[in-house]
């Protein structure tokens, strides 16, 4: 090294692109964690919009659904999100609009085609504001192997025994796994059971209100039955189900290894192409034939607008077309499973889909019992049911203890419920 | 630093210190780069981090100073506390896995192969090669094996007339955790073995030579001769255990069990509570104040078992020329 030599320079290169075209055409980003749906956004849906709005461009960028709330918090916070933000319901979205990151859409036209219980997911409490349009609501129920049901001589069971009597025909025969359901993945057991047989004992919206209002509690009798009719299931779960996950429940179904699938309708797209044997669905039994039956018709999916969108007009010019009837028709056709939660009336091609959808006519509908207020503190009540629910399946906790510990978080830090 | 710059400034005018002016100033150039990366990806960061935990959200996005507020609801409010002691037990048990199944096999293995024995290379290659692999594709792969449904655990044991050893071990609350290990064991043994295999490589013949001169074994070489002169990077094996046991293992644990360390929380360790804390899960929303905390206390419980390893072991380890 010469010793003379005492200064180094260092040189930075900036480049700048200087690639700021003007566009006449304005480009919308629609955040989304349905990834699956990329083909059907791309293939149906955009051009069916931009056939009617040349001047508009969809853009479909979806997130792994387990990473998506973290990351669109992210992208909000950082000011990178899309245009369009898909809203998950209740507490998941209603946070994002106290902030101010999503905007108020309570004028929009297209928002006089719902129902009431549609918009209160996208909505403020006190329902004075609505932040995202409804899309769809995913309804709860079981899926089965008709011709499992056929070759044994079944037929769909209306009440918990006879429910249970084909499930010991099944058993008895030994060539199917009764029910396809696991614990492992802990959400199954919240989602697909405990609120998808919940609603014939808590009666529905009467029950969740009632928690609500704290008029009733998790360790009131119509709470714990539920819990009891899992434990029943247990015998008819496949061998070793503690290390059985959801991906595992659905191969085991569509491979015709088991004939009853705990299912929610996003199931039937991926059933109808998996599976070679004919399926059909029932809802969850009663516990006495002629009972009001109820179903879990879960309000799943929003789009709402971006607070801090460069083109709230194009924003809602798209938001006026998913609210519209047609929308509603494309959607729920592309997409059998995730049903409409518009008032427009239009067929459904899917034979399985319309079997779900007809649960609607017969039944009382109700959200999932913890979506809505009761998830709000910590402990995470939504959470906890999803712990506890496995619990009970793994025999880790009785029906008794998990409603306990429900209720116990729950009365923590909820007021109405602390009397 | 900044040494180094007042250094610099004072002792400008004479043309002797001007050649030692031009002998630092490339220390700070070559060190820039480093330093200022560190201090912007690393730095920043943790000081931000340790800053958010002394703050508490409110609902329109602000944020109101609360003190250490965060850390005594985490530590003492009892739906926080159990999680958060549960999920530091389950940290110490994947440390104590590691470090009595880990890093003795690791040991073993490089002693072995410091043998030189037929196909040492092949050997050496494959033991390291999982460490290599994604934790993504090791925690599939594992699931697969292990799964009632579809793995081949059940049947490999059946073959060999164990087949009531097993036992749906991913999803019970007894052994999952104890699995989760194992599988980390699996994956990352090549780590330890490769260190005290290097180590091991590095003492001198002569010293061997010497031994054997004495008549020592070659067990009692081992115990006696080189296992002293290793201890040194068993130390650091062992602080790197306690390291990625709470970094690198949240990695596994997500991919194969998720963000809820199920069954029951057995597998909740602090990676997976920070994070369903701090970024939310499903219903939860992401509480970036309390997460903060979490990984705030994540900090200072490496903190603590780094310094108690620096003053209270590794000045006691004795280190030999070699």
């Amino acid at each position: 090294m010469k010793p003379t030599m005492f200064t180094t320079t260092a040189g930075l290169a900036l480049c700048l692109g200087a690639g700021a075209a003007l566009a006449q055409e304005v480009t919308l980003t629609v955040e989304s964690w349905r990834s699956e749906d990329q083909a059907i956004w791309n293939d149906t849906l955009i051009p069916a919009f931009e056939e009617k709005h040349p001047d508009i461009n969809i853009e479909f960028t979806p997130t792994a659904p387990t990473e998506y709330n973290a990351a669109l918090n992210a992208r909000l916070e950082g000011g990178t999100a899309g245009d369009l933000v898909t809203c998950r319901s209740f507490d998941g979205s209603l946070p994002l609009f106290n902030k101010g990151q999503l905007a108020d859409i309570s004028d929009l036209d297209g928002l006089s085609n719902f129902p009431d219980f549609a918009r209160a997911a996208w909505s403020t409490d006190d329902g004075a504001s609505t932040f995202c349009v409804p899309m769809a609501s995913v309804i709860h129920g079981f899926i089965y192997n008709a011709d499992a049901f056929a070759e044994l001589g079944l037929e769909e069971p209306e009440t918990v025994d006879e429910f249970f009597a084909v499930l010991d025909a099944i058993k008895e025969d030994g060539s199917y796994i009764p029910l396809a359901m696991g614990s492992a993945d802990q959400w199954e057991a919240a989602t697909m059971a405990y609120t998808n047989i919940g609603p014939n004992y808590w009666k529905g919206e009467e029950g969740r209100q009632a928690l609500i209002d704290g008029t009733a509690a998790f360790t009131d009798p119509q709470f714990v039955a539920p819990y009891e009719q899992m434990v029943r299931w247990t015998d008819y779960m496949g061998p070793a189900y503690q290390a059985q996950g959801y991906s595992d429940s659905q191969n085991l179904f569509t491979l015709g290894r088991a004939a009853i699938y705990p299912a929610g309708s996003w199931e039937i797209t991926g059933f109808t192409e998996a599976a070679d044997f004919e399926m059909g669905a029932f809802p969850p039994p009663v516990q006495n034939a002629g009972d009001t039956c109820y179903i879990s018709d879960h309000t799943d999916i929003g789009l709402g607008m971006n607070a801090a969108t460069d083109h709230p007009e194009a924003a809602r010019t798209f938001l006026e077309w998913v609210a519209s009837p047609e929308f509603a028709e494309l959607y729920t056709n592309a997409l059998p499973g995730f049903f409409s939660l518009s008032d427009a009336q239009f067929e459904v091609d899917n034979p399985l889909a319309q079997e779900f959808i007809e649960f609607r006519e017969n039944c009382e509908s109700t959200v999932r019992v913890a979506s809505q207020i009761l998830s709000r503190g910590e402990p995470n009540t939504w959470n906890n049911m999803w712990v506890l629910s496995a619990n009970v399946l793994n025999d880790a906790a009785t029906p008794e203890e998990a409603t306990a510990e429900l209720q116990q978080g729950l009365a923590s830090w909820y007021e109405p419920q602390q009397n | 630093m900044t040494d180094v710059i007042t250094d610099t400034v004072e002792r400008r005018p004479t043309p002797r210190r001007k050649r030692r002016l031009g002998g630092r100033t490339h220390i700070v150039v070559f060190l820039a780069p480093a330093v200022l990366i560190y201090t912007v990806f690393s730095i920043y960061p943790l000081i931000e981090s340790l800053r958010l935990s002394l703050f508490d959200g409110l609902d329109d996005g602000s944020a109101v100073w609360t003190g250490l507020g965060n850390y005594t609801t985490l530590l003492s409010d009892p739906n926080w506390a159990v999680r958060f002691w549960n999920a530091l037990w389950n940290n110490l048990i994947l440390f104590f896995i590691h470090m009595v199944v880990q890093n003795p096999l690791g040991l073993l293995l490089a002693a072995l192969l410091s043998l030189a024995p037929r196909f040492a290379g092949a050997y050496r290659t494959l033991i390291f090669v999982p460490t290599l692999l994604s934790v993504v594709i090791v925690g599939f792969v594992w699931e697969l094996i292990l799964s009632p449904l579809w793995g081949v655990a059940q049947t490999m044991l059946g073959a060999v007339g164990l087949g009531w050893l097993y036992a749906p071990w991913l999803g019970l609350e007894s052994s999952a955790l104890t699995a989760v290990s194992l599988i980390s064991v699996w994956q990352y043994v090549g780590i330890p073995m490769m260190l005290i295999y290097a180590a091991l490589l590095s003492i001198p013949d002569e010293l061997l030579d010497a031994a054997r001169v004495d008549g020592l074994s070659g067990v009692a070489i081992f115990w006696k001769v080189k296992l002293p002169l290793i201890l040194p990077t068993l130390g650091i094996v062992a602080i790197l255990t306690y390291i990625g046991n709470f970094t690198a293992s949240f990695d596994l644990i997500y991919s194969i069990q998720g963000v809820l360390g199920p069954p029951d929380y057995s597998t909740d360790i602090m990676g997976t509570l920070m994070f369903r804390t701090f970024f939310g899960q499903q219903t939860q929303i992401g509480d970036i104040h309390m997460g903060a905390t979490v990984a705030s206390m994540m900090f200072f419980i490496i903190l603590i078992g780094v310094t108690i390893y620096l003053v209270g072991v590794q000045r006691r380890l004795t280190r030999y020329e070699m």
